[in-house]
């Protein structure tokens, strides 16, 4: 087992790369750097540059402007196979016409010179056995399940050892159980192999389990990258809130910045004393902005609660409106009369303790102040 | 559920029976008239009568000229058919841009818009003596004869069967998934050995199709090898037309036809055989 280890020259380095097609801004300036052995997603709504992104590490687009390196080279102008980097393909792109093992062997194969056979034999056996598929070498493709040609692919792309592994929505195409179990081995394999992984998804949940760091992208450029908690805890702005996780929004104005508290004047007239999410000097008073709650770090009690007994700072009345049982937490839905609809998710051990909550029941919902962020609206 | 079974059956049946019957009278039919003429004897002004005798058979080798100029032109016609069309078909389906596609296909077609026999006729005067030899004799190479020779009637083959061979090979390659090339780039594989380990195997079944259609055709040609032979290059559907039509020596004819249609039989069975195995000897192929 090697542990991935961080060096000084990232393994990955984007340099205010451009991709243009005609009129469209595929990937506008990015500036990026990936580290050895790190586990970095590409997380995005549809059409926000990801594949592209990682169609320029490939080099199967080359950079409109900008540079693109691997491990401090310049990849301008170098074709895709002659670049250390291997890909795992969205629907996997097997060879029809070869067998597993073909298929597997096929990086090995387009060496110069080519491995002896019972070596490619050896290295093929042993990367099958690495994605336990050990038994399955003479199969053809069509004989495989979705999960096993996803490890297919897999080996594939590994055996070669690349020194970046370039993943574009590997688990799109399974199911929601097999992907979770994908998604913890292709982790395992990752800290087992020691190489930088270089995943795009659109799923949240399946970036912010796996990845070591994270790029929100939104229309070709970066909003913010960071660890999945820094992303959670700490997102920049709005749309980043919005994608990573649930959250609430109050919109506002900032009324006054004050050290590490910024007061926001929701426009229901309320004074909310929030947290910056960002360095201080960003925020000018008079500026429109949102108080933002994670539904989880929302506390709910009966009507006409104190701030003392919900435990909370802020205290707003509501009335639930709806309410979705979830197993190990239940959802509701509380409509209040100035800051519209707040989602509140409550956790069974204190339903447990202080009973749940029916539809139509008048409630008082309330946060601490340092839960709350000051986000702006971009 | 036996009798949802049978009236499956029965509806099976039925609705293959107009096309059986047809089968039968087109194609079954007809064969075992040639085959049953094959054994009798020329009336004497011309036609059949009735007879059994293997005379005809014994008299094959008197046509051997065209047995052999068929079997040789026609194979070495498909090849190189297949030679030319392929680059072309692969232009068409990977490299042409898109816009221009439709456009470059229909003029692969349009030449089957006028017909067969001025088409042909037409390469007269291009191999004749004021066409290409005259313009060869322009860079200082003299004394090509083009016209009435095999060559002229290969160059007639290629061209006449050249869209048959393009149309199956590009679907194959038209249809072929540009990922895997992506993939095979990104494996390490430059675009020449990705054309050569994918390109090339994935388009086997349209090369495949393209071949055997041309082949079957080109055995039963004889309009080719009448204008551009100029009855130097005859092939065995030459002789046909000669026995049938002028000389009408019937039974001749009918067992020239037979012998033509069992050497076929074992070429394409062969040839069938060859493409399974190609495709089964795929399955269990090791690390090469
Ligand atoms: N070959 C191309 N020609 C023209 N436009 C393209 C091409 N490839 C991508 N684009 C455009 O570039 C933008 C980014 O595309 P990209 O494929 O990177 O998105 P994505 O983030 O991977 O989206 P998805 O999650 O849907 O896969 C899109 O607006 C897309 O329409
Ligand atoms: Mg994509």
């Amino acid at each position: 087992m090697t542990s991935p280890a961080q060096t000084d020259t990232p393994d990955i380095r984007f340099e205010n790369a451009t991709k243009r097609y005609g009129d469209v801004v595929a990937v506008d300036s990015l500036s990026l750097a990936i580290d050895k052995g790190e586990f970095f997603s590409f997380l995005g709504p549809s059409g926000c540059g990801k594949t592209t992104s990682l169609r320029l590490i490939a080099g199967f687009e080359q950079p409109t402007e900008g540079d693109v390196l691997i491990g401090g080279a310049s990849m301008v102008g170098t074709p895709p196979h002659k670049r250390p980097v291997n890909m795992v393909f969205q629907h996997y792109a097997l060879f029809p016409h070869m067998n597993v093992a073909d298929n597997v062997g096929y990086g090995l194969r387009q060496l110069s010179p080519r491995p002896p056979k019972s070596e490619i034999q050896k290295r093929v056996d042993e990367t099958l056995e690495l994605v336990q598929l050990a038994e399955y070498g003479k199969r053809r493709i069509w004989e495989l399940s979705g999960g096993q040609q996803q490890r297919v692919a897999l080996a594939r792309a590994l055996i070669c050892r690349p020194t970046v592994l370039l993943l574009d929505e590997p688990l799109a195409a399974l199911d929601r159980k097999l992907r979770r179990e994908m998604q913890i081995e292709l982790q395992t394999l990752q800290r087992d192999v020691g190489i930088t992984f270089v995943l795009v998804t659109h799923d949240q949940e399946e970036a912010l389990s796996m990845s070591d760091r994270i790029c929100i992208m939104r229309d070709g450029r970066i909003v913010q990258s960071g660890t999945p908690r820094e992303l959670y805890d700490r997102p920049l702005n709005r749309y980043v809130a919005d994608f990573v996780g649930k959250s609430n929004f109050i919109p506002g104005k900032i009324a006054t910045v004050n050290g590490r508290s910024i007061d926001i004047e929701s426009d229901g007239g309320m004074l909310f004393s929030c947290n910056p999410s960002t360095e201080q000097d960003t925020y000018t008073v008079g500026d429109s902005a949102s108080i933002a709650v994670r539904p989880e770090l929302i506390s709910i009690g009966p009507p006409g609660s104190n701030a003392e007994a919900l435990g909370t700072d802020v205290v707003i009345p509501g009335r639930i409106q709806n309410r979705i049982f979830l197993g190990e937490h239940t959802e509701y839905l509380v409509s209040t009369e100035k800051y519209g609809e707040i989602l509140v998710l409550s956790p069974k051990y204190i339903e447990s303790v202080r009973g749940s909550f029916e539809r139509d029941e008048d409630v008082a919902i309330g946060w601490k102040n340092e839960t709350a962020l000051a986000l702006e609206d971009t | 559920m036996a009798t949802e079974a049978s009236k499956g059956r029965w509806l099976t049946a039925g609705l293959l029976a107009p096309s059986s019957i047809w089968f039968l009278i087109m194609l079954v039919m007809p064969l075992v008239v040639v085959a049953i003429f094959s054994f009798g004897e020329r009336a004497p002004a011309g036609g059949y009568t009735a007879s059994f005798t293997f005379e005809q058979y014994a008299n094959l080798p008197a046509r051997l000229k065209a047995f052999q100029n068929t079997l040789t032109l026609a194979p070495l016609g498909t090849v190189l058919t297949l030679l030319v069309a392929y680059p072309l078909a692969y232009y068409l389906a990977v490299k042409a841009p898109s816009r221009w596609k439709l456009a470059l296909l229909v003029l692969v077609i349009v030449p089957f818009w006028t017909s067969l026999l001025i088409r042909t006729y037409a390469w007269i005067f291009i191999l004749g003596g004021r066409g290409i030899p005259t313009l060869l004799e322009f860079i200082g190479i003299e004394g090509v004869r083009l016209i009435n020779t095999p060559t002229a009637v290969v160059i007639g083959i290629v061209y006449i069967y050249l869209p048959l061979m393009v149309f199956p090979i590009f679907v194959s390659l038209e249809k072929l998934d540009k990922r895997l090339l992506e993939a095979s780039n990104d494996l390490g594989g430059s675009p020449f050995r990705t054309f050569l380990q994918i390109t090339l195997p994935l388009s086997i079944p349209g090369m495949a199709t393209g071949c055997m259609l041309v082949f079957i055709l080109l055995m039963g040609e004889f309009l080719i090898p009448a204008i551009l032979g100029g009855g130097k290059v005859f092939f065995i559907g030459n002789a046909l037309v000669d026995l049938f039509l002028q000389s009408r020596n019937w039974p001749f004819g009918a067992a020239v036809a037979t012998t033509l249609v069992i050497i076929m039989l074992v070429i394409v069975s062969i040839y069938m055989r060859l493409m399974m195995r190609v495709s089964a000897h795929r399955e269990d192929v090791s690390i090469m």
